[in-house]
C-alpha cells in the first residue's frame, strides 16, 4: 500500500475515518484486540471534544433517509478534562495509528483553551476544529462565515504547533471562500464535507404500519410519557429538532464541494461524504484530496476503510 | 457502567452468511442461517443484519442500515431470528430466500446474566421481543434452572409465535388465546404466589415498562432486553441511547442490549424499533 505524507506525518494509505462516525474505545470493547491488527483507518479522528462534559440530545437522535441518514446526537462527551484524563491515556495505549483529536468551542478563547491542552499531549499527532458551531454572539455558525472562519483560525493558530485541520461545514453559501478563509488564517488542512443540516416529521402513522424508528401509536402511549414530552409535540422527530444528513445521498454534493475547496486552497484536503468504496474515494482524491475520510459507512461496515485502502492500492473498485 | 462483563465478542469483519431456510411462525418469520464457525453467542447478543443483494430500493429508497436482531436460537451450526414486516428492512429480510445472502455482524452486545441466590427464572416477553428468551431457555434448562415462561401477544396469529419457546403461559390482547389481557397481569401473579425470581424481560418499551416498575416495586431483580433504533451495534454512532437513572444516557448497543432495570428510572418510549 502506497504510504501518503500529510501534514509531516507519514500515513499508511490515505483512508481515515470522519469525525464521530467510529469510536476506537467502543469498537475495542465490541471487538476484542483483533482491532489492533485489523485497525481500518491509517489515523483515527476522535468524536468531538468540548470543554465542558455533554450529555447529547434527548431521544430519537437518528432516521434513516433515502439512501442515507440524518443524525441528531448533540455531541455528547466527557469535556476536555475528562477526554485527557481518560480516554487519551486508554487509547494510546493501543491505538495503532496517528490519533488525530476534533475539538469544538463556541468563541476563539474557548477554541484556544482546548487547542492549548491538546498542544502539550504527545499522544495527539493532530488537531481538527469543528467550526459547526454557533458564535455564541452572532448566532452564525463559526465556519459558515469566511471573515469570521478566518479570524478565529488566526487566533487559534498560536496556540499550537501541531497540525491544524479545519472541518469545514456544508451549511454555507460559498465553501470555496471558507477553505480559503481557513487557510488564510492558518490552518494547515481542510477537511469537508460535514453533515447537511435536515430535519425529519414523525411519521403520520394512521393507517399503516409506521417508519423506520415509529413513535407508539397514540392509545398506546403512557400518560407519564406524554406529559415528559417524550411524544414530540413540534412534530419533529430528532429530539434536536433538525439534523445532519450524511450517508450515500450526499455524495455528489460532496464531491463538488470538495473539488471547489481544493481548487481554492494550496493547503491539503481529507475530502469525506458519502464514500462507500474504492471507487468513490477515487474520485475524491482525482478532484484534489490528500486524504479521504470514511463517515457513516462505518456504521454499516466496521472494517470498510480497510477494505477501501485495498482497492485503493490495487485499482480495484 | 460495569465495563468488565464477559461478553462473547464478535469479529469487526462484517460475515456474508447463507440463509439456510424462512418459515412463517404466525404473524412472524424464523430466518434460518448457516453459521457453523460463528462465535457462541450469549443470551441476549444481538446482530446486525442485511440482506446481501436488494439492500435499497425499497419504500423511500430504503433500506439503507442494517437492522438489529436477537439471537433467537443456535442450534446444528445454524443462528436462528425471529422477524416481523413492518417496514423496508424487515420486509427485506422476510423475502429472503434459502440460499440466498446475508449480511451478519455479531454477535454484540451484553446479554443476560445468569440467576443468583437459587430464584428461580421468570421469563416475561411480548410479541416478536420473546426471541432472546429461546435462547435463554435453552440456556436455562441446559444448566437445569428451572423457569417459568410468561409470553404476551396482540392477537392469536402473533400468538403463535409462542411456538418458539417450550411450555409458556399465554396472554393476548384480543383474549383469542389464554388470559385476555397483558402478560404483565401473568407477572404480577407469578411474582405474588412466589417472589424469590429474577425476572427477564424482552419486549415493547410499555410492557418493559411495566415489568420495571412491577420489579422495582417489589424489589426483584429484573434484567431488560432492550431495542432500540440504531446505525452501528458496536458504539460508534450514539443513536441508540436510553436514559440512565444516574443521570446521561446508556447506549443500547455496548452498555446493553440487557439492562439491569435498576440502572433505569422508566423505559423509554421512544427506544423505538429498527423497522
Amino acid at each position: 500500500m502506497s504510504k501518503v505524507e500529510f501534514c509531516g506525518m507519514t500515513l499508511a494509505h490515505p483512508v481515515i475515518n470522519g469525525s464521530g462516525t467510529f469510536d476506537a474505545l467502543a469498537a475495542r470493547r465490541a471487538f476484542g484486540d483483533v482491532l489492533d491488527e485489523e485497525f481500518p483507518f491509517a489515523a483515527f479522528v476522535s468524536k468531538t471534544i468540548t470543554l465542558h462534559p455533554r450529555e447529547g440530545n434527548p431521544p430519537p437522535r437518528l432516521w434513516e433517509a433515502s439512501a442515507g441518514l440524518i443524525n441528531s446526537i448533540g455531541l455528547p462527551n466527557r469535556g476536555l478534562d475528562g477526554y485527557l484524563a481518560e480516554d487519551l491515556p486508554a487509547l494510546a495505549r493501543w491505538l495503532p495509528v496517528p490519533l488525530i483529536t476534533n475539538v469544538m468551542g463556541s468563541t476563539a478563547a474557548e477554541i484556544s483553551e482546548l487547542v492549548r491542552a491538546c498542544d502539550v499531549r504527545h499522544e495527539i499527532a493532530a488537531i481538527e476544529l469543528n467550526v459547526s458551531c454557533p458564535n455564541v454572539q452572532t448566532g452564525l455558525d463559526i465556519g459558515a462565515d469566511p471573515r469570521q472562519l478566518e479570524a478565529v483560525v488566526r487566533a487559534v493558530r498560536p496556540n499550537t504547533r501541531k497540525p491544524l485541520i479545519v472541518k469545514l461545514t456544508p451549511n454555507t453559501a460559498d465553501v470555496a471562500a471558507c477553505a480559503r478563509a481557513a487557510q488564510e488564517g492558518g490552518a494547515d488542512a481542510v477537511s469537508l464535507i460535514n453533515s447537511l443540516r435536515a430535519m425529519a416529521l414523525v411519521p403520520r402513522t394512521v393507517g399503516r404500519k409506521p417508519s423506520y424508528f415509529p413513535v407508539a401509536p397514540e392509545e398506546e402511549v403512557d400518560e407519564h410519557e406524554r406529559d415528559r414530552g417524550a411524544v414530540n409535540p413540534t412534530g419533529r422527530w430528532l429530539g434536536g429538532g433538525t439534523g445532519g444528513l450524511s450517508g450515500p445521498v450526499i455524495r455528489t454534493v460532496a464531491l463538488a464541494q470538495v473539488a471547489a475547496a481544493a481548487a481554492h486552497v494550496e493547503i491539503p484536503v481529507i475530502g469525506m461524504g458519502g464514500v462507500q468504496c474504492a471507487a468513490h474515494a477515487q474520485d475524491l482524491l482525482d478532484v484534489g484530496a490528500t486524504l479521504v475520510a470514511v463517515g457513516t459507512e462505518n456504521f454499516r461496515e466496521p472494517l470498510v476503510g480497510a477494505r477501501i485502502a485495498r482497492g485503493l492500492a490495487t485499482g480495484s473498485a | 457502567m460495569d465495563t468488565t462483563i464477559e461478553r462473547t465478542r464478535a469479529s469487526p469483519r462484517r460475515r456474508l452468511l447463507t440463509v439456510t431456510a424462512n418459515e412463517p411462525l404466525g404473524a412472524y418469520h424464523l430466518l434460518r442461517v448457516a453459521d457453523p464457525d460463528g462465535p457462541r453467542p450469549d443470551p441476549g447478543q444481538f446482530a446486525m443484519l442485511a440482506a446481501a443483494e436488494r439492500w435499497g430500493g425499497g419504500e423511500d429508497e430504503r433500506p439503507y442500515l442494517a437492522r438489529a436482531f436477537s439471537l433467537a436460537r443456535v442450534q446444528d451450526g445454524e443462528a436462528h431470528y425471529l422477524l416481523e414486516d413492518v417496514g423496508p428492512g424487515t420486509r427485506r429480510l422476510c423475502e429472503l430466500r434459502p440460499g440466498e445472502g446475508l449480511l451478519v455482524l455479531g454477535p454484540l452486545g451484553r446479554g443476560f446474566s445468569p440467576p443468583r441466590e437459587n430464584r428461580r427464572a421468570l421469563l416475561v416477553g411480548g410479541g416478536v421481543g420473546i426471541a432472546p428468551l429461546a435462547i435463554l431457555q435453552d440456556t436455562l434448562t441446559a444448566a437445569a434452572v428451572a423457569s417459568t415462561i410468561l409470553l404476551g401477544f396482540r392477537d392469536g396469529a402473533h400468538a403463535a409465535g409462542a411456538a418458539l419457546l417450550s411450555g409458556a403461559i399465554l396472554a393476548t390482547d384480543d383474549g383469542s388465546v389464554g388470559h385476555a389481557g397483558r402478560v404483565t397481569d401473568l407477572l404480577a401473579a407469578e411474582l405474588e404466589r412466589d417472589g424469590h425470581a429474577v425476572v427477564y424481560a424482552c419486549g415493547p418499551a410499555p410492557m418493559l415498562e411495566a415489568v420495571r416498575a412491577l420489579c422495582a416495586a417489589r424489589e426483584t431483580p429484573a434484567q431488560l432486553a432492550l431495542e432500540a433504533g440504531m446505525a452501528c451495534g458496536f458504539g460508534a454512532c450514539y443513536g441508540c441511547v436510553v436514559p440512565a437513572r444516574s443521570g446521561g444516557y446508556l447506549r443500547v448497543c455496548v452498555d446493553g442490549p440487557v439492562l439491569d432495570a435498576a440502572t433505569l428510572d422508566y423505559v423509554d418510549t421512544h427506544a423505538g424499533a429498527p423497522a
